[in-house]
């Protein structure tokens, strides 16, 4: 991986005026992802993941700021990031009417791909993405599975340096979606393809992503690997003591560990600490030593849920809940 | 799913992937418009079955003597084929509507394709549909009291190519500003299309009209249309009837394609 940024946004702004109310949908983001990196956009709906993606491929200019893709400025040069790019937006790729073997040629075509060139691509990526036997059906007739690899496929006709996937796997079920997430690491393993990816699944961000950009409100809240988010934020040792006396005893051992967060809730204690599956059972230990022994234990490894909610102060499932009328807001200001 | 690292060989680099210009782009979009239809040949009959509902009930109550010589069909089938075009191109922004919701269009937009290209090949495929439903129209109504005119039909057709292309441009316009508001959509294209018609005379003669309404017949491009039809359905060529017909419909083409061409640019 070279350290060449593909992307590159510096202070990237878009503002909605709706109902005379202005809509503050991307606040002066900046991010810069490197050649090869596989990058997950984390965020609750509304946070302006897709907004920030509809602008660097050029679907709507920026309020205020500047986005690079390929080197290329995405207001100047329009034409060129959409040569280099590929995108799978969050609708179809294919026209539902049309077959896809033809969008893909049209694609292919569009791409400046020659006739031939193009029916061999798409005979390729229709073999690579299973769709061989449905290639001549009309694209509503096919499965959301069927038409989710169409879209990906479409996007990779012309084997874009750079991809943009928003949120790819929404509406699929849990096996097309692993077979997704298969298909999109293995792009960026063995081809080096840049990817950057919404999604408002954890798991799927856990799994995938080299490096996890959470963004909540139009603003980059954190940045990392997951596994660092996760162990800085640590893991919840969850301890039960006989009274409200030593729970408030052990309280006070528990807090000698370095970085822990202690809470005392009765008789209980929970103990954030990084490490804290490994530091556990000296812990119960220590304590029993003490003369305050632990009655009852849980230990839950750093989740991103957790790490969003630490973040924010709300979990991101709660959050994509509550935030649907306002994200229709919003989301619909940027269609 | 099988690797995707079969698909490296074929790469393209910058140099084999030559900017395709505009003519190849918008042929790539009229033929990527026309698949569906050349598949689903039926299609092109959605916006003929109002047009034949006329033919079919309304001609036998004209008097074959009110169109002056000729027989009232003659009359009567240029203005059925004008309103045929009409509705075909004018209901065609339903798809775009469609492509926009869906995502398709979207994709395009993404695309290297230029704005417009993707707008001056979506209206230059309403010609294909216009020739198509032109023809079974004559075919229905030779056999009758119609006469048919080769060479004034071909010019006929041009007129009406060209009419066609304003309409479909105007018609994909109203759809990008309606978005996913179908009700938007076919609210105004149902309410323009009547006084539109009507107005032009498609139906009955506005010889006899009161001044206001031959003043709105007056500015109404299909209405020059209409009479150049008529006359070169019949086999006649007056210059200045053949003329205006040509005129207004190159006005309405002109003014569709930068109308369309503006809400392309504005599509998102």
């Amino acid at each position: 991986m070279t350290q060449q940024p593909v992307i590159r946004t510096r202070d990237l702004t878009k503002t909605f005026t709706r109902h005379k109310q202005t809509v503050d949908a991307v606040r002066g983001l900046d991010l810069e992802v490197a050649d090869g990196e596989l990058v997950a956009f984390l965020g609750p709906n509304g946070a302006g993941k897709s907004t920030t993606l509809r602008m660097l491929t050029t679907l709507i200019a920026p309020t205020s700021g500047t986005a690079e893709v390929a080197g290329h400025d995405v207001v100047t040069e329009q034409r060129a990031v959409r040569r280099a790019l590929g995108y799978v937006g969050q609708g179809n790729a294919a026209g539902h009417t049309q077959r896809g073997v033809d969008e893909l040629v049209s694609q292919a075509r569009a791409h400046g791909m020659s006739r031939t060139a193009s029916r061999t691509r798409a005979e390729e990526l229709l073999a690579a993405f299973d769709l061989t036997e449905h290639a001549e059906r009309p694209v509503s007739t096919l499965s959301g599975g069927q038409r989710r690899r169409l879209d990906v496929a479409i996007g990779l006709v012309h084997s874009p340096r750079i991809l943009f996937l928003d949120e790819p796997s929404t509406g699929l079920d849990p096996q097309n979606r692993v077979n997704l997430q298969e298909q999109v690491m293995r792009l960026n393993r063995e081809l080096g393809t840049t990817i950057l990816l919404t999604t408002h699944y954890l798991e799927e961000a856990d799994a995938i992503a080299d490096r996890v950009v959470v963004i909540d409100h139009g603003v980059v809240i954190a940045d990392d690997t997951a596994t660092r988010l996760k162990s800085g934020l640590g893991d919840l040792v969850s301890l039960g003591f006989g009274s409200v006396a030593e729970a408030a005893a052990a309280a006070v051992r528990a807090e000698r560990l370095a970085g822990a967060t202690v809470e005392v809730t009765g008789s209980d204690v929970a103990v954030r600490v990084a490490h804290g599956r490994d530091l556990a059972a000296g812990l119960v230990a220590d304590l029993a030593g003490a003369g305050t022994p632990v009655r009852r234990i849980e230990v839950v490894g750093a989740t991103l849920d957790a790490v969003f909610l630490h973040l924010t102060g709300r979990s991101l499932r709660e959050s994509n809940e509550t935030t649907m009328t306002t994200t229709l807001d919003t989301e619909g200001a940027a269609a | 799913m099988s690797t995707l690292t079969t698909s490296r060989p074929t790469t393209v680099d910058d140099a084999a992937s030559a900017d395709p210009g505009f003519l190849a782009d918008t042929w790539n979009v009229m033929v990527r418009e026309l698949k569906p239809m050349l598949r689903e040949p039926a299609t092109v009959i959605i916006a003929m079955v109002q047009p034949l509902v006329f033919l079919a009930l309304f001609s036998p109550l004209l008097p074959d003597d009110f169109a002056g010589d000729g027989s009232a069909l003659q009359w009567f089938v240029p203005g059925i084929i004008c309103m045929t075009a009409l509705m075909g191109a004018s209901m065609t922004g339903s798809n775009l509507m469609q492509e926009i919701m869906t995502g398709s269009h979207e994709r395009l937009l993404v695309s290297p394709l230029s704005r417009s290209a993707l707008l001056v090949g979506r209206a230059l495929k309403e010609v294909v549909p216009m020739l198509l439903q032109a023809v079974i129209i004559l075919a229905v109504v030779t056999p009758f009291s119609f006469d048919l005119h080769p060479v004034g039909v071909l010019l006929g057709a041009a007129v009406l190519a060209l009419f066609s292309v304003g309409v479909g441009a105007l018609s994909f316009a109203l759809a990008i500003v309606a978005k996913d508001q179908d009700w938007l959509f076919w609210t105004l294209q149902q309410t323009l299309i009547f006084p539109v018609l009507l107005l032009a005379g498609v139906l009955l003669p506005l010889d006899g009209a009161p001044g206001w309404l031959s003043f709105l017949s007056d500015l109404n491009p299909l209405t020059y249309v209409v009479e150049a039809e008529r006359a070169l359905f019949a086999g006649s060529f007056p210059g200045d009837t053949v003329g205006y017909g040509f005129l207004g419909a190159a006005l309405v083409a002109v003014v569709g394609l930068s109308v369309g061409l503006k809400a392309m640019r504005t599509s998102s």
